[in-house]
């Protein structure tokens, strides 16, 4: 078994037993589903909405080069400079030339996914800059050393005491502090660096084509601080965020709120066109957006994987998912986790380390059956098992087994062969992992198919 | 009255592990007025091959499949896995094949044993009698592949004596999902637990489902951790308690 593959396993075998962490996410994941419904009060038709947000990233991705490069003509028109980053190496070579011309000692940063797929935090620490993560959880993450659990909130496996907790030991303040207080104190720390920080990094939520521009979707305004305070802004954002028209935002931004946390639309929403512009008083003297394609162009060749790249990261398909319930965030040990993170990673980080990803899923179909814009999540863990198979990343010993699941299921006869209690013996042996906590299947003595035959035979 | 003919589909597991479940639904199909027929050279759907993406063997089966059925007016199976998969993923085994239609045909007449009564015979009451207190489980084929919610309730209504109680976060799977119970037992068996967990939250003695891949799980669970309920298919609750 790869190491990826059994680290997964070791991983979710220890998360899956641990009642605590079952009780703080049912509980943290009730709150959103108690929520949900009332984001979607909005919607007159929430099906049409969803269909129509599909339609539109189907054309988006269908049309993608063309919808990225009238994205760069028109941000560029108004000042900021696009750069084209083809993988991780180029993003961060990039982003720490940027750095180096500004003499940048802090960065602040908003949350953003593409900059944990990237190390961004890691990178900047070996050149010396700090870089504070500016949204609460993702601050709380930071303090704690941990990556973030979901990727639309990442401290859910928090409770506010872990959180009370955790300010006393790392910050020094006083323990049992309420959520309130503890918000206080991470919004003072963060002001001074703020003022401190000479580039501001942040994600982005969409890649608007026809105005040039980008939106993020936020709830606690340091995501807009992180992008107006410096004097440089760099947005790191993959290619697929994008949308062809500011129309669209009128459907995304109440889709993305609803099913992300229920809300109709998050506190603060910011549409960014350029950096500063002649008259302007305030915003950045710079802005920098990094387009990173790393591995999303793999999606994309596939026009059976190729949905998968109209997510809009809402985080709905990892609430709903009972294996992302059982086994948390961290165990998938990808940057993108739940079945989503299932879906892409292999194509993202190769599939020969992470297809057991794909094959980790009951195929329950409850992700499907809640993405806003309809990806058939369930299916393309299918296509993924598909492909793994077509590409000779498949077992010998599992080739053999279906070769032989294929011979029977195609002679009734081997079917009957052997009696009950021999199959009880061959099957309980081979499925050990099924009886460890399952009690023994027991074999009919004679199958069905035996028993009607005697049946009709003798009424003949 | 006219008699329907109808071909029975027993699911492989079903047929060699719970053959009474088979048993019982012939009994309820007949007791519809229904002629029920078997083709002894049945085997399997092709679906667990399928999900391990072993498309090619998975092809074999299937095609076996529909050469067993051909010209069957309608297939019913005691297991919306099976129904599922075969309407919703064959059409994509088959995908600009020469039996394109035939698959096509095939999609239209299978269906799971409640949703055969209730939407094609339109019948719901066959005298059934079950003493106690009972929760059903949505199978995610069932609830998600084949949109059957109210059918299996409405059936388990009509049986006298049993009361219906509905569990907790009812429609979140039970954890069995084919080879990944094995596969990745500790994440089944989590999900499992929580499953039984819910269902012995409505004190009810009976865990019912469409589905007996589910059931044949969720029994393992419950035997394990010496919960005080009992699986049944839905056809062994509607069989129950009268004779032909
Ligand atoms: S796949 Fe769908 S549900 Fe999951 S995060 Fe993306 S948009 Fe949301």
């Amino acid at each position: 078994m790869k190491e990826t593959a059994a680290s997964f396993i070791a991983k979710s075998t220890v998360r899956a037993a641990d009642l605590e962490h079952r009780r703080k996410i049912n509980f943290n994941i009730g709150r959103y589903n108690a929520a949900v419904p009332q984001g979607k009060t909005q919607f007159s038709n929430v099906m049409q909405a969803r269909e129509n947000a599909k339609n539109l990233k189907w054309r988006a991705i269908e049309t993608l080069d063309q919808q990225l490069e009238a994205f760069e003509k028109n941000i560029t028109a108004r000042g900021a400079k696009v750069i084209w980053a083809e993988d991780t190496a180029e993003a961060l070579y990039e982003i720490g030339r940027i750095c180096n011309a500004k003499q940048c000692r802090t960065v602040v940063k908003s949350k953003s996914m593409v900059t944990e797929e990237i190390h961004l935090n890691h990178f900047l620490e070996q050149q010396g800059i700090e870089s504070i993560e500016t949204d609460l959880g993702e601050y709380i993450q930071q303090l704690d050393g941990e990556p973030p659990y979901h990727i639309v909130t990442p401290a859910m496996h928090k409770s506010k005491e872990d959180v009370a907790r955790l300010f006393a030991d790392k910050l020094g303040v006083a323990p049992g502090l309420s959520p309130e207080q503890l918000t206080l104190i991470a919004r003072q720390k963060l002001r001074d660096k703020y003022i401190e920080a000479e580039v501001g990094v942040t994600g982005a939520n969409f890649i608007i084509a026809d105005t040039g521009a980008i939106a993020i979707t936020e709830n606690e305004g340091n995501a807009r601080l992180s992008c107006a305070w410096p004097k440089t802004h760099i947005v790191i954002v993959g290619i697929e965020k994008v949308i062809p028209s500011l129309q669209d935002l009128a459907l995304f931004w109440p889709l993305l709120s609803t099913y992300g946390t229920g809300q109709k639309v998050t506190a603060y929403n910011t549409i960014v066109a350029g950096p500063r512009q002649p008259g302007e008083t305030d915003g950045p003297e710079e802005m920098y957006v990094i387009l990173l394609d790393n591995g999303r162009t793999n999606l994309l060749q596939n026009p059976a994987t190729r949905e998968a790249l109209y997510c809009i990261r809402c985080g709905a398909c990892l609430n709903a998912c009972p294996v992302y319930k059982n086994i948390g965030g961290h165990s998938y040990e990808t940057t993108y986790s739940g079945p989503i993170g299932k879906v892409i990673t292999p194509h993202l980080r190769g599939m020969n380390d992470y297809k057991h990803l794909s094959y980790a899923s009951s195929l329950c179909g409850n992700c499907t059956e809640v993405c806003p814009v309809r990806i058939n999540l369930h299916e393309l863990l299918l296509e993924n098992r598909h492909e793994a198979v077509e590409n000779g990343n498949s077992t010998l010993a599992e080739r053999i087994a279906w070769k032989m699941w294929k011979q029977a299921s195609l002679n009734r006869k081997m079917m009957n062969l052997a009696n009950g209690n021999l199959k009880n013996k061959v099957v309980n042996k081979i499925f050990k992992g099924w009886t460890q906590h399952r009690s023994e299947l027991h074999f009919s003595p004679k199958t069905f198919n035996e028993m009607w035959r005697e049946k009709h035979s003798a009424a003949k | 009255m006219d008699t329907m003919t109808v071909q029975i589909f027993v699911p492989c597991f079903v047929d060699q592990l719970y053959p009474d479940v088979a048993f019982n639904m012939v009994k309820v199909l007949e007791k519809a007025g229904c002629t029920v027929q078997y083709n002894g050279n049945q085997t399997c759907c092709g679906q667990p091959a399928f999900n391990a993406g072993f498309h090619d063997e998975a092809r074999a089966v299937c095609s076996k499949f529909l050469k067993d059925f051909e010209g069957a007016e309608y297939i019913v199976a005691p297991s919306a896995s099976c129904v599922g998969f075969v309407r919703n993923y064959y059409q994509k085994l088959f995908e600009n094949s020469s039996v394109h239609n035939e698959v096509k045909h095939l999609s239209d007449r299978t269906y799971e044993l409640s949703e055969f009564l209730i939407k094609v015979l339109g019948k719901d009451d066959f005298g059934a009698k079950l003493q106690g207190k009972a929760t059903y489980h949505d199978s995610c084929a069932a609830l998600r592949e084949c949109r059957i919610k109210q059918e299996p309730r409405q059936l388990l209504s009509k049986v006298k004596g049993l009361e219906l109680v509905e569990m907790n976060d009812v429609e979140t799977c039970c954890g069995f999902g084919g080879t990944f119970a094995v596969k990745f037992e500790p994440i089944s068996v989590a999900m499992g637990d929580q499953k039984i967990t819910n269902a012995a939250n409505t004190e009810a003695q009976y865990l019912i489902s469409t589905d007996m891949s589910c059931l044949m799980h969720l029994d393992g669970c419950i035997k394990n951790k010496g919960r005080n309920l009992k699986v049944l298919h839905l056809a062994d609750v509607l069989a129950n308690g009268w004779e032909e």
